[in-house]
């Protein structure tokens, strides 16, 4: 049984018949103790699939429209209130983008951790244990720092201490939501190795959303990219990176600067992610596709199975004589 | 600055705040008319005696002897006697503070318990009909003149339905009505108040965190938004304080309580300029002291303004 499975995820805004789907017909596995990679743009609908596993987007103005999400086995959906305060942060645990925003403002780091503690390891509920976890994100002199405030930490402390307190409850999947976006580049790669060393400490499963290909490299298993609402690709990271069968994934990979490229300009992919409730018809992606065919735009794409463990949704670029 | 010097700053400001209070009353008093000589000895009394009040309460001095005289007294921490009854102004200020303190902690204890939830749940519940019944009766209370409430209220509920005592203060029972009706005029709009801020509160990404990891609705409500959503009301609470003794000027006339209000109000009724004087002059620490209060909470509750300063 995989630790995450989620099943033909469907989420709309508001309610039928206007209501606008914003994650549509979305699976996704993910093995005990490995780290899966959900890229695309902003828009895509990759954070409120992070959200879901653990409930967390606003019902209203969302709505659950169809499909499963099991965690460990048991259907998140169907789950009451009491069910899920044991698997938020329990099983599941969050780390987000903005740590700066995410921490409560007015109380001490030291507690924040502690609640999570209280919370789902009462006889851990100490100062020594939060030292622990203190010292185990990478947090130097943790006497001291148990007394912060959050605004007294640089960004980079404090997405260790949002990593720190995602840990306290000992969860078996980690949901780290774009948790490098809002620091500085250095400071990136520092939290990319902690999160790295973390797993291989702890063992538990990453599910690792960004819109960055070079973070997916560095710790993920497998890749699925999204794109308005829907996967367009799925393929073990080292593959897809190497090799990107997707259009949009080509894309997105052609729009990473690259410093053995003696380039003068960057390329971006022309257009922007079409707006809920504007999605275009056929494949979503056709009027920003360098390989779209007349019939894109009425026929909408099947999965084909590209590999042992690779599938795409695009007929044509399917086809090996037009793989780039 | 340090904590050191900012403090003396700020008494340094207070006493300055105070002693523009007292000359301010002191001129406002001077400026009325008629003689306080007659209001002491009676429309009776014979020339002899208006003369021998004159001379006994220093009325005839020009107005810079007698300021500083008043001024002078003050600074030795007494505040003169009442013209009409000889007694210290001290004293009676200090013999109904207990009333006027119990009529206010009532009222500040009805005060939370019904706005703080209000609004907060309110704010959780936004759109709802719950959420809009209470926006209606809130805005209803906010549009009620103070004097027409505590009139209404004493009618119906003490004189025709006999619920509550009519007037007059007995027992801590006696109080319930008075501080209720003060109670409703800031209740409504500090539901509001909070209820804005809470709402604003909800969204922000910290929440979306607490409900990650685990809390329960009523801890994300009542332990990680509210104190984040009192950090303005707070700062309004203390500007409010003046506004607040209006209404126990009022509500303490209606139902006869004998608090500083009353004591106030019949000193002008007299025409008892120390009395006057002391009650304004207690008004003015009194919202001295509020706002230090303020400020002090102010740190506590938000520890990026201890720390900012």
């Amino acid at each position: 049984m995989p630790l995450l499975e989620i099943n033909d995820l469907q989420i709309d805004f508001g309610r039928a018949p206007h209501a606008l789907r914003a994650v549509d017909g979305v699976s996704l596995t993910l093995e005990a103790g490995k780290t899966l990679g959900l890229v695309g743009e902003s828009g895509s609908g990759k954070s409120l699939t992070a959200l879901s596993i653990a409930r967390l987007v606003a019902t209203p103005p969302a709505v659950y429209a169809g499909g499963r999400i099991l965690l460990e086995g048991r259907d998140v959906l169907k789950m009451n209130a009491a069910e899920l305060r044991q698997i938020r942060g329990g099983v599941a645990s969050y780390v987000f983008q903005e740590p700066g925003a995410s921490l409560n403002p007015v109380f001490r780091i030291g507690d924040q951790i502690r609640e999570a503690l209280e919370l789902h390891r009462p006889a851990a509920a100490n100062d020594e244990e939060v030292m622990r976890l203190l010292r185990l994100v990478g947090i130097p002199a943790p006497e001291s720092r148990i007394r912060s405030y959050p605004h007294e930490l640089s960004g980079g402390m404090q997405q260790r201490v949002m990593i720190a307190m995602a840990l306290a409850p000992q969860p078996k999947l980690l949901v780290a939501d774009e948790p490098t976006t809002a620091l500085d580049v250095t400071v990136q790669a520092q939290i990319i190795e902690l999160l790295g060393r973390l797993q291989k400490q702890l063992g538990m499963a990453i599910l690792l959303i960004t819109h960055n290909l070079g973070i997916v490299g560095d710790l993920a298993d497998d890749v699925a990219v999204m794109y308005a609402g829907q996967i367009v690709e799925n393929a073990p990271a080292r593959e897809l990176l190497k090799r990107p069968l997707h259009p949009y994934t080509q894309a997105l990979m052609n729009s990473i600067p690259r410093m053995d490229d003696p380039t003068d300009r960057l390329t971006a992919i022309s257009g922007a992610v079409p707006r809920l409730g504007a999605f275009p018809s056929g494949c979503r992606f056709h009027p920003r596709c360098a390989l779209a065919q007349a019939d894109c735009s009425q026929r909408v794409p099947e999965w084909v199975a590209t590999g042992p463990q690779r599938r795409i949704r695009c007929p044509v670029a399917s086809q090996p004589k037009v793989r780039v | 600055m340090s904590p050191m010097t900012r403090f003396v700053n700020r008494l340094l400001w207070s006493c300055v705040t105070l002693l523009s209070t007292a000359v301010l009353t002191f001129f406002l008093l001077n400026a009325l008319p008629g003689d306080v000589a007659r209001v002491i000895a009676g429309s009776k009394a014979s020339p002899e005696v208006i003369k021998e009040i004159h001379a006994k309460f220093h009325l005839d001095d020009p107005w810079w002897k007698r300021l500083g005289f008043y001024l002078g007294q003050l600074a030795r921490g007494d505040l003169g006697r009442s013209y009409v009854t000889d007694q210290p102004v001290a004293e009676a200020i200090l013999t109904r503070l207990p009333t006027t303190t119990a009529l206010a902690a009532m009222a500040g204890m009805m005060w939370m318990v019904v706005a703080v939830p209000l609004g907060a749940l309110t704010a959780r519940f936004r759109g709802s009909r719950f959420d809009r019944i209470t926006l209606v009766v809130a805005t209803l209370t906010l549009s009620l003149p103070s004097f027409w409430l505590a009139r209404m209220m004493q009618y119906w509920l003490a004189y025709k339905l006999g619920w509550f005592p009519v007037a007059a203060f007995r027992s801590l029972w006696h109080l319930v009505l008075p501080a209720l009706s003060l109670a409703i005029l800031f209740v409504g709009y500090y539901a509001r108040l909070i209820h804005t801020q809470m709402v604003e509160v909800l969204d922000s990404p910290y929440i979306r965190a607490a409900r990650a990891k685990g809390c329960s609705e009523t801890r994300v409500l009542f332990k990680h938004a509210l104190r984040n959503a009192l950090i303005p009301v707070v700062t309004i609470l203390g500007m409010d304080v003046a506004g607040m003794l209006g209404g126990v000027l009022f509500v303490e006339n209606v139902f006869a309580l004998p608090g500083v209000g009353t004591l106030a109000v019949q000193s002008v009724f007299n025409l008892d300029p120390p009395v006057i004087m002391g009650t304004v002059l207690f008004s003015g620490a009194l919202v001295v002291g509020a706002n230090w209060a303020v400020d002090l909470t102010y740190g506590w509750i938000d520890p990026r303004i201890k720390h900012a300063n």
